[in-house]
């Protein structure tokens, strides 16, 4: 007992411990990762005063201006409605944030409400869920995306929900076997001889073990989601005009002006390019520091987690 | 082995038939259903003239039916072979497909070919001389290659060498029987292009479990007895990292199948991928519901032979 009293005595002293833990290594160990995430924090104030920073509107035509190249008036150029493209990128990265963190979380929701029922539950709502991984893991991803974006339609809502859930049902085989390996720690069977029920079982020993997956899932599918959008409004069943977006500026109608407009073609792909990778070392970064096999050693973040826990528990 | 491989083939079934339900009830929801495009279609031909009765438009291209029906009607013919009629053209689907099947299908050998052979010595090469300069070089590439988006290194591959040198990739498509030098030049830039963005995981995968597995006893062992740096490599290390790779480089085919839609809508190519991206906007569900199942069934086969693979590559999973 003494021990526990120590431990949240001294996770008295740093408070947020395990949060600051995190971060603290993520600038001493991962400098591409702390790019990555500065080029993440980037992107988010760009995209939430985007009407503050943008120098233009990013709709409104003015032909007067149409296809000039960059200057002081407009620094990446206007295209040929004579629109901004600083500004067209700075909205365009909004429609790029929303799905890459709106998909992400809903990958995280559906992959870790059905990992954590298949693979704790077993049997035949096992087997059922299984096959539908199974499915969603044959259809090659744009294809499956192209198919659904036509079904639903090319919403805001609809590209989130569609990317989210088609894969979530594809990490959801990463939870199960992370829970199915929890299931056979001793502790679980001791929880079971003292009598806790299924529920208790999954919600206080579970899914505390499954947090740094949920954690790496997220950061790890943002860029696949981002790409996957841009790759939808490349093809013209993204997000319709004239809503800009990264893809979008890139697409068919806009490619027929690149001939004789060359920052038409540089720039969306650049950011698109920048971002992709900022996010991916992110995400690299975010594995590394959380997933225990990568960890050399005793396991620091999750000694962190169970002082935050053992301090809730006390106080 | 043997009952492995059949255990598994049977395991398709179900997952074949579930998924011939999810994409055929799934097109069925679509909002902007075809009956409407059709019906906008007929009264611009004749303006009013006459009244357009929905009915028997939905009867001509059999959306009259019991949905069950449809789908069993579908199924069966599917099974035989048949992806039905387009509710458009009347054409033939199946031959449409199969026509179009073999421009895929060397964009995708193409390109997945272009990505092994850039893949394979870039990753040995970075894991076996492990924090030289090449290794630098190899991982940077790496990363590169995964955050280039491939329609973006097509657009610019289109504009800039026509802006600076007036040269351009050919318009016209020139079929393999026609003349196979200009055939392969002209899917040379796209395969390449697809091979380039997938070879940056392959990589980067290669270089960690081909690091893991250079650390092992058995490969200190190897070396100690004498054995040449390449019987080393291709026996002791390469056999043993395989697996991730093989998993890499395995979903890697869907991959292809989506890159190849981009670059043929890029290049003018005109393989699957577009016959596949305009029969969405039509809303032509027997091309949609075939090449779904027609693509899930690649995806199928390829998850089954990754797995034999697996009990292939190691011993282990065999006997389980």
């Amino acid at each position: 007992m003494t021990s526990i009293g120590k431990v949240s005595e001294s996770s008295k002293v740093k408070k947020y411990s395990a949060f600051m833990d995190f971060f603290r290594r993520l600038i001493k160990e991962k400098p591409l990762g702390t790019f990555g995430a500065i080029v993440v924090i980037i992107l988010l104030i760009c995209s939430v005063f985007a009407n503050v920073i943008a120098p233009y509107s990013p709709v409104e035509s003015n032909l007067k201006d149409k296809l000039e190249g960059p200057s002081i008036d407009h620094w990446l150029g206007t295209d040929n409605l004579g629109r901004d493209m600083l500004s067209r990128i700075i909205y365009g990265g909004r429609v790029s944030l929303y799905v890459g963190l709106g998909a992400s979380l809903v990958n995280v929701l559906v992959a870790t409400l059905l990992g954590l029922l298949s693979g704790y539950l077993g049997g035949w709502f096992d087997v059922l869920v299984q096959r539908f991984v199974d499915v969603a893991l044959s259809i090659p991803p744009l294809v499956i995306l192209i198919t659904l974006v036509g079904v639903l339609g090319a919403g805001l809502v609809q590209l989130i929900l569609i990317m989210g859930i088609n894969g979530g049902i594809q990490w959801a085989r990463v939870v199960r076997s992370g829970v199915m390996a929890i299931r056979s720690n001793v502790y679980m069977d001791a929880a079971q001889a003292i009598g806790s029920d299924t529920w208790h079982m999954i919600v206080r020993h579970v899914f505390p073990n499954i947090m740094p997956m949920m954690v790496i899932i997220f950061s790890t599918s943002i860029a696949g989601n981002i790409m996957a959008e841009a790759g939808l409004s490349f093809l013209g069943l993204g997000l319709p005009p004239p809503t800009p977006t990264w893809g979008g500026m890139l697409s068919a109608e806009g490619r027929r002006f690149m001939y004789e407009a060359w920052w038409l073609a540089i720039f969306p792909g650049l950011v698109l390019t920048i971002v992709i990778y900022g996010v991916n070392m992110w995400g690299d970064a975010v594995r590394d520091l959380l997933d225990p096999r990568l960890r050399g050693g005793v396991g620091r973040y999750s000694g962190a987690l169970k002082r935050e826990r053992v301090k809730q528990k006390t106080s | 082995m043997g009952n492995y491989i059949i255990r598994r083939i049977l395991l398709l079934i179900p997952t074949f038939l579930l998924l011939t339900i999810l994409v055929f009830m799934l097109i069925r929801l679509m909002p902007g259903s075809v009956i409407e495009l059709m019906v906008m279609q007929h009264s611009h031909e004749q303006a009013g003239q006459q009244q357009i009765d929905v009915e028997a438009i939905r009867r001509m291209v059999g959306l009259d039916k019991p949905i069950l029906t449809q789908y069993w009607e579908w199924l069966s013919g599917l099974i035989r072979g048949d992806m039905g009629k387009s509710l458009w053209t009347q054409k033939n689907v199946t031959t449409d497909v199969i026509a179009r099947l073999p421009v895929t299908f060397e964009l995708g050998i193409l390109a997945f070919i272009i990505a092994q052979i850039i893949a394979f010595p870039i990753g040995i090469l970075s894991a076996i001389r492990q924090d030289s300069i090449g290794d630098y070089f190899a991982r940077s590439f790496a990363i590169l290659a995964v955050a280039i988006p491939s329609f973006w290194l097509a657009t610019m591959v289109m504009v800039f060498p026509s802006i600076w040198w007036g040269w351009s990739p050919p318009e016209r498509y020139i079929p393999i029987t026609e003349n196979l030098g200009l055939n392969l030049q002209q899917f040379l830039i796209p395969a390449t292009i697809l091979g380039f963005g997938m070879a940056g995981l392959t990589v980067r995968m290669l270089r960690t479990t081909m690091l893991d597995v250079l650390r092992q006893d058995y490969v200190r062992t190897a070396w100690a007895k004498g054995l040449r740096e390449r019987v080393v490599l291709v026996r002791h290390v390469l056999k043993n990292a395989a697996i991730p790779v093989v998993t890499i480089i395995s979903g890697q085919i869907g991959v292809v199948i989506g890159g190849a839609v981009i670059m043929e809508q890029i290049f003018n190519i005109p393989g699957m991928g577009r016959l596949f991206v305009d029969a969405i906007q039509t809303r032509d569900y027997p091309y949609i519901t075939g090449m779904n199942a027609f693509f899930s069934t690649v995806g199928l086969i390829t998850i089954l032979l990754t797995d034999l693979s697996y009990a292939w590559l190691d011993p282990r999973i065999r006997y389980k």
